[in-house]
């Protein structure tokens, strides 16, 4: 049995075979590395195991998947802060101004890089259409483009969700090469967005004593984007408890702060539900 | 500039009290990594013989991305350490309660690590910032903001080197809170940089660095060698 000429035949039908397995180089090498010695027995369990992992974890269905949730996210915040920046009257000129047409712009070009992805794995059919969005969210924000403090309040929520919602979901693509690196140099910009956010509505006095960053499961805006910072809370990492650890005096809001956490996509879909008609 | 405020020096007794932490879980893939791992050295340490310098080594495999990650948070947890102790000239109260969040919010990154680790630990490492003058905002913030920049494109370059699902999911956890500290230095330099384009890319995209990239940065700080020549790549 000579496993190169197996992947040989494979690369018959598919030319990408070889790609593939390099996005898991590890696996590969091991596989060299063991496929001398391993009994012939267990060779084709090996050799399945290891393509499964090839097809499914970095498949197009699955990529394709997790491409059309960010982009869909990536669409309600591009078309918010396109329609807020052109509202007259509603953020200050200058300094504000400034920052959300820099979000503005990030939030587009995230719409069309992942629109551009999108279309390299599965074609242009693939493209999820862009929802018609209620900003309101049926009445919730009645004034969201008219008052600068709701709109900077859906804003923070849509940024804080956003990073959450990217963590959610960066586990399905584990090992996912290029595709999981771009998802997680849009995930750090979301979260410069939120820091930035926070300080605007901090600095507006909106939320006077909002931070950068999310401490416990507080909102600093009330009950009605609650959804979107529940769990935010914990204080145990991977079975670690992170207050007082190892003797410092870490509290356990320092502790909620240090680690932001995921959100399902389930978790998701309910709390921009209600922004989607 | 002293050196003691790295981990193992003004700690208290860790060793003792991390005993009784349940890791044997998280650590369990780790372990099976790190065999693995043993095996590709043997298959291809010709390729790997840049970062081999002797010095602390990181390990292989994912055990060696998360030694990777407690080596930079050791660095930035040291760093606000000195800044909350001998804050600069001209602080603010509002600044002053943000660098201690920051440095509390590095040190629990950083013993979350080592208490993760456990015995695959790296050693505390040695940090050199004698090039800052922590009496001065503008050295301060202009370091900060180049620890959490770093930071960010660290994390973000890792992820893919990453095997387990788990570990992938608490680097986002902390990640995120790096970009909110680099977003919040930056704009303290200059109100609206907090992802101007020297970050972020004409696609929206942060940066990422690969390991080698981001040691290279790192190592003007660091005293300790660090030998990542088995890291994943």
């Amino acid at each position: 049995m000579n496993l190169l000429n197996i992947i040989g035949e494979i690369e018959k039908t598919d030319p990408e075979v070889y790609q593939r397995l390099d996005t898991r180089r590890d696996a590969m090498k091991q596989f060299k590395k063991i496929g001398s010695r391993i009994a012939l027995a267990s060779l084709p369990l090996a050799l399945g195991s290891m393509f499964n992992k090839a097809y499914s974890q970095s498949g197009n269905a699955l990529v394709l998947d997790v491409l059309n949730y960010a982009l869909t996210l990536e669409y309600l915040e591009a078309e918010f802060y396109t329609k807020g920046s052109a509202a007259a009257g509603l953020v200050p000129a200058g300094a504000a101004t400034g920052a959300i047409a820099t979000i503005r712009d990030h939030e587009n070009a995230h719409v069309a890089f992942l629109k551009t992805a999108i279309t390299a794995v599965g074609g242009a059919a693939a493209v999820v259409a862009k929802p018609t969005f209620d900003f309101t969210a049926g009445g919730a924000f009645g004034d969201v483009f008219t008052n600068y403090a709701t709109f900077l309040a859906v804003a923070q929520t849509f940024e804080d969700t956003g990073v959450r919602a990217y963590k959610g979901r960066a586990a399905e693509i584990v090992m996912g090469g290029d595709y999981l690196t771009a998802a997680l140099n849009i995930h750090s910009v979301e979260a410069r967005h939120a820091s930035h956010i926070r300080q605007m509505r901090k600095n507006a006095g909106h939320a006077p004593t909002l931070k950068p960053w999310i401490t416990g499961k507080e909102t600093g805006i009330g009950a009605a984007v609650q959804a979107s910072y529940n769990g935010e809370e914990v204080t145990t990492q991977a079975g670690v408890n992170i207050v007082n650890i190892n003797g410092f005096a870490i509290s356990a809001a320092a502790a909620s702060e240090a680690f932001d956490e995921p959100l399902s996509k389930a978790q998701v879909l309910a709390i921009v539900g209600p922004f989607i008609k | 500039m002293p050196t003691e405020i790295l981990s193992g020096k003004a700690t208290p007794d860790i060793n003792t009290k991390v005993e009784n932490v349940s890791r044997r879980n998280f650590l369990r893939y780790a372990g099976a990594t790190t065999a693995g791992g043993m095996l590709l050295v043997a298959a291809c340490k010709k390729d790997d013989n840049d970062m081999n310098n002797g010095g602390v080594d990181l390990g292989s495999g994912d055990t060696g991305i998360l030694n990777y990650a407690y080596a930079l948070e050791q660095l930035e947890a040291a760093f606000y350490t000195q800044v909350v102790l001998t804050p600069y000239s001209g602080i603010t109260d509002n600044e002053k309660a943000l660098m201690t969040d920051i440095r509390d919010h590095e040190i629990a990154h950083r013993e979350f690590f080592k208490t993760a680790l456990s015995t695959s630990a790296i050693p505390g490492l040695e940090v050199d910032f004698s090039t800052i003058d922590f009496t001065s905002r503008a050295s301060v913030l202009g370091t900060a903001k180049a620890f959490e920049d770093l930071g960010v494109s660290a994390y973000n370059g890792a992820g893919r080197l990453i095997t387990n699902p788990d570990y992938l999911v608490l680097a986002g956890k902390i990640v995120s809170v790096e970009a909110r500290h680099a977003a919040l230095i930056r704009d303290l330099i200059s109100n609206g940089t907090f992802a101007d384009n020297t970050v972020v890319d004409a696609n929206g995209l942060d940066k990422s660095r690969t390991p080698a990239e981001v040691l290279a940065i790192a190592a003007s700080y660091v005293k300790t060698k660090i030998n990542a020549s088995r890291l994943p790549s």
